[in-house]
């Protein structure tokens, strides 16, 4: 990256390192950071949704559509987070070829399960086999999308039907006397107050889901913990920049990282929590 | 082959008994229920040896945190923090990359009527190792808890124990320790089955497993992997989960009605695997 570093053997000291810690991998591993908090960031919204979704069945005056809101928030909570990582890309992964063979190549008679294998023909796998290296990565980008929205999904839409039932009743039928409509009463009275209710509750999950995003590289995503384990380990003469195993240092370093992110979390949580209780007898 | 047969062969495979290699061809399900449930003999032992220890610890960095002068309180607080805001992911690893750079020895640990040896290779086995970042991570954990809880105890209760002359042993056995134990109990019980949860991180994280003897997850995944059919495995563990998470419920139930006994109106423990968001 600098010229100095052009002879990273001769180099000693501080020059080392710093010549070091900016070669293109290290960049690769600074990049992976964003990777980290773009997942945070775009796993919100689904999140989000789903929550809403589960939350809402839950309630519902249609039986069918409760059970499904209740088995869904309880099955999911019920098993470790990690189980459902290692299930669903996998499953979701064959879901998707499984449907694309039957429409792609509905003239193989084969059946896709033979035996110990699972085969499907060549245009239905996903991505193409052809397909830039760039795809693959964006595709299991997404699978991790998809699996922490439905295992967080669950999470939310029980603080969230927490939160629901927390509203003061008084609140609902003063909403109803004043001659408002039930979807008047849930948009402007029983919504806005909800949120306040389930802040403490949200904030939870986001500080697990932040602890949670190491969990990306059992997904076969290049994360930090990737790179963490790719760079600290021993280097031999062969390698420009020799060193022996330092990936207790690397680990040290992403604990701080996390250290950090979770605490500035708080702090932010800290902030939202005086602002949204102002007005609002809320307990602590 | 025999379901009974495949009992005998595979029951504690995962602790090296029995047959050596693994089902690599024809897997039965019959095979996969008891691999799998082999293999959550080691996430029962992870999360009863490690809360039992962690209960103990946790209490007394509660007490640190709310009693002690600052020379106890600051690094308790500096534990907790750390061990509540980095993921437990990160945790094994760093734990196992510390553990790995302790030079080998042996020690011999003279209790008098027996010698107990230990050594640090030890530290890199899940056995020891994970179970050793369990228990920190648990205590970190219930400590927050427990801590909340010791806040919470009415004052009065401690005003009337000094009243009645009580010294601070019993006052602490008879009175702060029984109502901070009954107010912690239900949040205390979800960090139960979230540690039992935890369980499962261990193999897929630092800490090999030697000779294919892994926990109730490796085993299923070692089962998907083979099979190229996550339908089955995953299922069949997702039972054992729910079992075992019930079965913490009930004993967790059992000792709160304990605890609750003189209480007019207890709070019920109900199965609420929702509330498992004491984390």
């Amino acid at each position: 990256m600098f010229e100095i570093c052009a002879e990273p053997r001769s180099l000693e000291g501080l020059t080392w390192l710093s010549c070091y810690l900016t070669t293109p991998k290290h960049a690769a591993m600074y990049y992976s950071i964003l990777t980290v908090l773009g997942l945070l960031l775009a796993v919100v919204p689904p999140i989000l949704f789903l929550g809403f979704a589960g939350a809402l069945a839950r309630r519902s005056k249609i039986a069918p559509v409760r059970w499904l809101g209740v088995g869904y928030t309880s099955i999911v909570r019920g098993v470790p987070d990690i189980v459902f990582f290692l299930f669903f890309p996998i499953a979701l992964d064959q879901a998707v070829e499984y449907i694309r063979h039957k429409i792609k190549c509905a003239d193989v008679l084969e059946p896709v399960y033979q035996g110990n294998d699972f085969v499907v023909c060549q245009a239905a796998k996903m991505p193409l086999g052809i397909a830039d290296q760039f795809y693959h990565e964006a595709w299991g980008f997404s699978l991790a999308v998809i699996t922490f929205a439905i295992v967080f999904g669950a999470f939310t839409a029980n603080t969230l039907h927490g939160a629901l039932n927390a509203v003061p009743k008084g609140q609902l039928e003063t909403a109803r006397a004043f001659g408002m409509s039930e979807r008047q009463t849930f948009w402007r009275v029983h919504m806005p107050q909800m949120w306040v209710y389930a802040l403490p509750g949200l904030s939870n999950l986001w500080m697990i889901l932040i602890k949670a995003t190491p969990l990306l590289f059992l997904l076969g995503v290049k994360d930090i913990v990737y790179w963490a384990k790719e760079l600290g380990g021993m280097k031999t003469q062969v390698y420009t920049y020799a060193h022996p195993d330092w990936r207790i240092w690397y680990f040290g370093a992403l604990l701080v990282f996390y250290l950090f992110l979770t605490w500035v979390s708080q702090r932010a949580f800290d902030r939202i929590f005086a602002r949204a209780s102002r007005g609002l007898s809320v307990a602590s | 082959m025999s379901c009974s047969q495949t009992l005998w062969d595979y029951g504690l495979r995962a602790f090296g008994y029995g047959e050596r290699l693994l089902p690599k061809t024809d897997i039965t399900f019959c095979e996969q229920v008891v691999l799998i449930g082999s293999g959550m003999i080691w996430n029962v032992y992870f999360a009863v040896v490690a809360i039992i220890f962690g209960f103990l610890f946790a209490t007394a960095l509660a007490f640190a945190r709310v009693n002690a002068g600052p020379l106890l309180r600051i690094p308790a607080n500096a534990f907790v923090f750390v061990f509540r805001g980095s993921p437990l992911f990160i945790q094994f690893f760093f734990a196992y990359e510390l553990f790995v750079q302790i030079p080998r020895m042996g020690f011999e640990v003279d209790l008098g009527f027996m010698v107990l040896s230990a050594h640090t290779s030890w530290l890199t086995k899940a056995w020891l190792g994970a179970l050793i970042v369990l228990f920190l991570n648990t205590s970190a954990y219930s400590a927050e808890i427990f801590t909340g809880a010791l806040r919470a105890v009415p004052k009065g209760d401690v005003e009337a124990a000094d009243a009645f002359g009580m010294n601070g042993r019993t006052k602490f056995r008879r009175i702060v320790f029984p109502t901070m134990l009954r107010l912690a109990w239900s949040s205390y019980s979800n960090e139960a089955i979230f540690l039992f949860h935890s369980t499962a991180l261990i193999f897929f994280t630092g800490f090999p497993a030697w000779r294919q003897q892994g926990d109730g997850l490796y085993y299923a995944n070692y089962f998907a992997e083979n099979t190229f059919n996550p339908f089955v495995s995953y299922p069949i563990i997702a039972v054992y989960f729910i079992l075992g998470s019930l079965l913490i419920v009930g004993f967790f139930g059992l000792v709160s009605k304990r605890l609750n006994k003189h209480v007019a109106d207890p709070p019920k423990l109900k199965f609420r695997m929702g509330s498992i968001l004491a984390r």
